[in-house]
C-alpha cells in the first residue's frame, strides 16, 4: 500500500477533522458526510484517518473480525463456538474502499463462484461489508453511486446487520460500518433522504488565503518528495491524536448530559425546524464525544457550539434551491440559542 | 503568430517533460481534433519514453469489466475456475493511457481513471473479486471537443499539463529539440534539483490570483518546475522553470484574469488581496514574472468563456447523464432471468446457468468422456444455451425543458412570478431526482441556458441570472425546445417541455420582426411538436388570457393553463398534476 499522508499534517480542515475524530471516538453517531471543492483534500483526510486509528480485538479466523468480549454482536459462527475458545488477536481497524462501479455481489457479498463452478456448492463468500465490520467504509463520489447501493448502504449501517438474500443464499451477518462518504456537489446531488442518515455533514472548502494555500503545497510537496521522511516527522503528533481518541473512548461513557444541555440542544432543533429526533440525537452524542476529546466531564454549551453545524446543516427542512448555505442559518440559531 | 508558435514549442516541451516524470505529472490535455499534428505530437511523445512503455488507448465508450478487469468468462467455464481476465488499467501500469475523445468519456469511466490516479493502484470489488492491483500512469487525454464540449473538468484537475493545438496548422510544425537519451538522464534527476523557498507562494500566489481554486494546480506546477530543472540538467529550479510551470499549468486552468482585459503585470499585482508583497519585496518580482508568464498563456477566448458562465461546471453533469443511460443492461432493479446471450455486458447469473445445466451433467461428460477421454473430460459441461442473464428495470428518468419566455413583450411583467413558479416545480423536480433543463427567448434567438440536469444549485443561478427584455421569437424556442426534446428522448429519458408565454410572437425564425408572419411560424412550429408526440404544457403569462397562447397550445396538442396572478403554488399544483397524468 502506498504512503499515506499524515492526519496531523493536514491543514486546516479543522471541521472535518474533528466530524472524523468524533466518528472514531463514537461510531453511533453515524457516519460522516463531506461535501466540496476539488483537490480540497476530503480523500486524503479519510485516508489519513485509517492509519490513526489504534488496533482493536479481533477473533482470529473470523470473516466478520468479531469483537470477542462483546457477545451481543458475535455472529453466527463465533456465537455457536464456547466463549472460552475464542482466539482473538489484534488487527487494524478496517478502512475499506467501495470503489464507485463496485458491483452489489461485491458489496454484500454473494454466491462464492469458485465453489459454485468447481464443486456446484451453495456457499456465502462475504462481501466489503463484512470486511468493514467494526471500521470505516469509504465511498469517494457518493454522490454518482447507484441509488439502490446507496439505499442499502444506509440501510445496513443504520441496522448494523447486513441480511443476504439473493443467489439462494439467505444470510445474515453483523455489519457495524460507519459510513464515510465524500462528493463534490457540482457533479451532483445527494437525495434529500438519504442526507438527513448521515450523522454529521461537513462543507469542505478550499482554502482561500494565500499564507494557508502556501502551507498546504509546501507540505504536500514535502511528502511526494520523501514520504516516509515526512512520515517519521509528524508520527509524534500522529500518536498524540490516537492517545487522545483512546482516551476519549474511555471516558466517553462517563461523560454527562445535564437537563439543561439537553433542553438547549432541542431548543435549538425546534429553532431550525429540524425533522424527527435524529437531529438532537446526534447533536447529543456528538457533543458528548467532543466533551470526551477534550477531556471533559460533562457536556456544555462550547461542545454543543462546535459540533452543532455539522450535526444540523443538512438536517434542515430547506427549499433545496437556496443558495445561502444552511450553515449559515444553523450559525445563526446557534447565536441566539447558546450565546458566547 | 507569436502565440501559435510559442504553442507548438510549449507543446513540445510539454511532451518532454511528461516523458520524464509521466506518473508525477498525471498526464497532459491535448485539445485539438485529430490531425497530422496530434499524430507527430504522440509520436515525439512516444520516441521519448522507454522502448517497453506500455501505451494503450482507451475508447470512450469502454466497459467497466474491460477497464478494471473482470471475470473472463469462456476461459472460466473451460478450466471450472474463475479465470481473471486484467484490465486496461492493469495492463497500462508504467505507462501511457490514451484516451481517445476525452470529452465523452462516461462519468463512471472518468471516476475510475481519477481514483486509480489518487491511489496510484486499482481496487477491484466486481464479478466475485476483490484485488489492488498497483497501476501507475500517465493519462493523455485526446479531447476533440468543440465549442464548449470538453474533457470531464474532474480528471483535468488531476492531470498537469494542458495544450491546445487547435489554431496551431502544419507551418508551425517543427522536429523535437530533446532525444530520447536526454530524457533518460533527466528522469534519473527528477526531484533532486533544489526548490528555492520563494518559489511555492510565487506558484500558490500566481495560482490565487488567476483564480485557480484547487490546491492541485501549484502542485503539480511545482513537479512541471521540478522536471523542466531536471531536463536542463540544473540543481536548483530557476524562474525560467518557474515560468514554464505557470504557462503549462496554472495559465489553461485560470478562472479570472486580474485586470480585466489587460494582461501586463504590474496593475495585476496590486489587485492580489492575499499577496503579502509589501514586506517582501524581492519575492514580488518573482510573483510578477510567474504571474506575467501565465498571463501571456492564458487563451484570447477566456474572457468570452467566463462571460458565458462557467462552462466547465455545465459540462460535469451532462457527462454523468451520457454514464447513465448507457448501461441500463447492468444496473437498475433485477426484475428476473432469461435465457440470453453474454454479449456487452449482460450480466450472468451463475446459480441459475448452473441449474439450468445440472439436469444434463451425466449425458453430458458420457459424450465429451467418448470424445476426449474419460479423465480428460470437465467435470461442468456447460453450453451456450444454459447461461442465464439477468434482467434489470432502470427507472426511466424524466426530464422536464422550462421553456421561458423572457421577452419585453408582457412576460416581463410577470417574469418573477414565472420565476417563481419554476422554481417550485424545481423543488418538486429535486425531489424526485428529475432532470431539468432551460431555454429562454427573447430579443431575436432562443438561448440553451441550462442543458439537461440535476443539479438544481445550478439551475436556479442561471434562473435567477436571466434578464428580460426584447422581442418574442417563440417559433424559434418551439423549435429549439423540439430538438432538445427529441435528444433527450433518444438518450432512453421521457422529456416533458413547459412553454411558459403569452403567445405573441413578434419575432421570425431568422431574426426580423413581423407579428403574423412569427405567429403563423410559431403555429407551425407548434405542429411540428405535436408530430413528434412529445408532451407539454402550454402556461399563458398574459396580464389576461389571450387568444394567441391558447391557440399555440392547441396546435402543440399541449396542456394550456393559465398563469394565475401571484400563485406560484397553485401553477406548480397544475403541472405537477399534468405531469403525473
Amino acid at each position: 500500500m502506498p504512503a499515506v499522508f499524515p492526519f496531523s499534517a493536514i491543514v486546516g480542515q479543522d471541521e472535518m477533522k474533528l466530524a472524523l475524530m468524533i466518528a472514531a471516538v463514537d461510531p453511533k453517531v453515524g457516519g460522516v458526510l463531506a461535501f466540496g471543492d476539488r483537490g480540497s483534500g476530503k480523500s486524503t483526510a479519510v485516508r489519513a484517518l485509517a492509519a490513526l486509528l489504534p488496533s482493536m480485538r479481533a477473533v482470529v479466523g473470523c470473516k466478520y473480525q468479531c469483537d470477542p468480549d462483546d457477545s451481543a454482536t458475535l455472529c453466527g459462527e463465533c456465537r455457536a463456538c464456547p466463549a472460552a475458545k475464542l482466539k482473538s488477536h489484534q488487527v487494524a481497524v478496517p478502512v475499506i474502499d467501495l470503489p464507485l462501479g463496485a458491483t452489489e455481489d461485491r458489496v454484500v457479498g454473494a454466491l462464492d463462484l469458485e465453489r459454485a463452478l468447481a464443486r456446484g456448492e451453495k456457499s456465502f463468500e462475504p462481501g466489503l461489508l463484512a470486511r468493514a465490520n467494526r471500521g470505516f467504509l469509504y465511498i469517494d463520489e457518493v454522490n454518482l453511486l447507484e441509488d439502490h447501493l446507496v439505499d442499502l448502504l444506509l440501510d445496513v449501517a443504520a441496522s448494523g446487520e447486513n441480511v443476504v438474500e439473493r443467489d439462494g443464499l439467505s444470510v445474515r451477518h453483523p455489519a457495524r460500518v460507519v459510513l464515510v462518504g465524500t462528493g463534490n456537489p457540482e457533479e451532483g446531488e445527494l437525495r434529500p433522504q438519504l442526507l438527513d442518515r448521515f450523522g454529521l455533514s461537513v462543507d469542505v472548502r478550499t482554502p482561500a488565503d494565500l499564507p494557508t494555500r502556501i502551507e498546504v503545497v509546501k507540505r504536500r510537496d514535502a511528502f511526494e518528495t520523501d514520504p516516509i521522511g515526512f512520515g517519521a516527522q509528524w508520527a509524534k503528533q500522529d500518536l498524540k491524536s490516537r492517545k487522545r481518541i483512546l482516551a476519549a473512548r474511555d471516558r466517553l461513557g462517563q461523560v454527562t448530559v445535564s437537563d439543561k444541555s439537553l433542553a438547549k440542544a432541542a431548543q435549538l432543533c425546534v429553532s431550525l425546524g429540524t425533522d424527527g429526533l435524529r437531529g438532537e440525537l446526534t447533536l447529543m452524542r456528538a457533543a458528548r464525544a467532543v466533551a470526551a476529546l477534550e477531556g471533559d466531564k460533562s457536556v456544555d454549551d462550547s461542545h454543543l457550539r462546535r459540533v452543532a453545524p455539522a450535526a444540523l446543516r443538512h438536517r434542515l427542512r430547506r427549499n433545496p434551491l437556496d443558495d445561502s448555505g444552511s450553515g449559515v442559518r444553523v450559525e445563526r440559531a446557534v447565536a441566539e440559542c447558546l450565546p458566547a | 503568430m507569436r502565440a501559435t508558435a510559442t504553442g507548438w514549442s510549449d507543446a513540445l516541451t510539454a511532451a518532454a517533460l511528461l516523458a520524464i516524470d509521466p506518473v508525477g505529472l498525471g498526464g497532459i490535455c491535448i485539445r485539438s481534433g485529430a490531425g497530422p499534428l496530434r499524430d507527430h505530437w504522440l509520436e515525439t511523445l512516444r520516441g521519448l519514453l522507454p522502448e517497453q512503455t506500455p501505451l494503450r488507448k482507451c475508447p470512450p465508450a469502454i466497459s467497466d469489466g474491460r477497464l478494471l478487469g473482470g471475470i473472463d468468462l469462456a476461459a472460466t467455464l473451460s478450466v471450472g475456475r474463475p479465470v481473471i481476465e486484467r484490465g486496461l488499467l492493469a495492463e497500462v501500469n508504467g505507462g501511457i493511457l490514451v484516451a481517445v475523445m476525452a470529452e465523452r468519456l462516461a462519468a463512471s469511466t472518468v471516476a475510475h481513471l481519477n481514483s486509480a490516479l489518487d491511489m496510484r493502484e486499482i481496487v477491484i470489488e466486481r464479478d466475485g473479486l476483490s484485488q489492488r492491483i498497483p497501476s501507475l500512469f500517465a493519462v493523455v487525454a485526446l479531447d476533440e471537443g468543440i465549442g464548449d464540449e470538453r474533457a470531464a473538468p474532474s480528471i483535468c484537475d488531476r492531470i498537469a499539463l494542458r495544450v491546445d493545438l487547435t489554431d496551431l496548422s502544419r507551418q508551425d510544425m517543427i522536429g523535437s529539440t530533446f532525444c530520447a537519451d536526454q530524457i533518460a538522464a533527466a528522469r534519473g534527476r527528477v526531484g533532486k534539483a533544489k526548490l528555492p523557498a520563494h518559489a511555492l507562494k510565487a506558484l500558490c500566489s500566481t495560482a490565487a490570483s488567476l483564480g485557480v481554486a484547487s490546491l492541485r494546480a501549484p502542485l503539480f506546477a511545482i513537479r512541471v518546475a521540478r522536471a523542466a530543472a531536471a531536463l536542463d540538467d540544473d540543481d536548483r529550479v530557476r524562474d525560467a522553470h518557474l515560468e514554464l510551470a505557470a504557462r503549462l499549468v496554472l495559465a489553461p486552468r485560470a478562472t479570472a484574469i486580474p485586470e480585466a482585459s489587460s494582461a501586463e503585470a504590474e496593475p495585476a499585482k496590486n489587485r492580489e488581496p492575499e499577496g503579502a508583497e509589501q514586506h517582501v519585496p524581492e519575492d514580488a518580482q518573482l510573483d510578477d514574472l510567474v504571474l506575467a508568464a501565465a498571463l501571456a498563456a492564458i487563451p484570447p477566448d477566456l474572457l468570452k468563456r467566463l462571460r458565458v458562465g462557467d462552462q466547465d461546471k455545465l459540462r460535469s453533469a451532462s457527462v454523468g447523464k451520457q454514464g447513465m443511460s448507457r448501461v441500463s443492461k447492468q444496473r437498475g432493479r433485477p426484475i428476473g432471468v432469461r435465457r440470453g446471450e453474454l454479449r456487452s455486458g449482460a450480466r450472468l447469473n451463475v446459480l441459475e446457468t448452473l441449474r439450468s445445466a445440472a439436469p444434463w451433467q451425466s449425458l453430458r461428460r458420457r459424450t465429451q468422456s467418448q470424445l476426449v477421454g474419460a479423465d480428460r473430460a470437465p467435470r461442468l459441461v456447460i453450453h451456450r444455451d444454459d447461461f442465464r442473464v439477468t434482467r434489470f428495470r432502470e427507472r426511466s428518468a424524466t426530464s422536464t425543458i422550462f421553456v421561458v419566455d423572457a421577452s419585453g413583450s408582457s412576460a416581463l411583467r410577470r417574469l418573477a412570478e414565472v420565476k417563481g413558479a419554476v422554481e417550485l416545480l424545481l423543488a418538486d423536480c429535486y425531489v424526485r431526482r428529475d432532470e431539468v433543463a432551460l431555454i429562454a427567448f427573447r430579443g431575436k434567438a432562443a438561448e440553451l441556458i441550462l442543458p439537461p440536469t440535476r443539479s438544481l444549485t445550478r439551475a436556479k443561478r442561471s434562473l435567477a441570472a436571466l434578464p428580460g427584455g426584447g422581442g418574442t421569437p417563440l417559433s424559434a424556442a418551439i423549435v429549439s425546445a423540439t430538438s432538445l426534446a427529441l435528444a433527450v428522448r433518444s438518450k432512453g429519458h421521457c422529456p416533458t417541455i413547459v412553454l411558459m408565454t403569452d403567445g405573441r410572437a413578434n419575432v421570425c425564425r431568422d431574426g426580423h420582426s413581423g407579428r403574423t408572419e412569427a405567429e403563423s411560424e410559431a403555429r407551425d412550429a407548434a405542429r411540428q411538436l405535436r408530430v413528434s408526440t412529445i408532451p407539454a404544457v402550454v402556461v399563458d403569462t398574459s396580464p389576461r388570457p389571450q387568444q394567441q397562447a391558447a391557440g399555440i397550445a392547441a396546435e402543440m396538442n399541449a396542456r394550456y393553463v393559465v398563469l394565475p396572478y401571484a400563485d406560484a403554488a397553485k401553477l406548480s399544483r397544475a403541472i405537477r398534476a399534468h405531469m403525473q397524468a
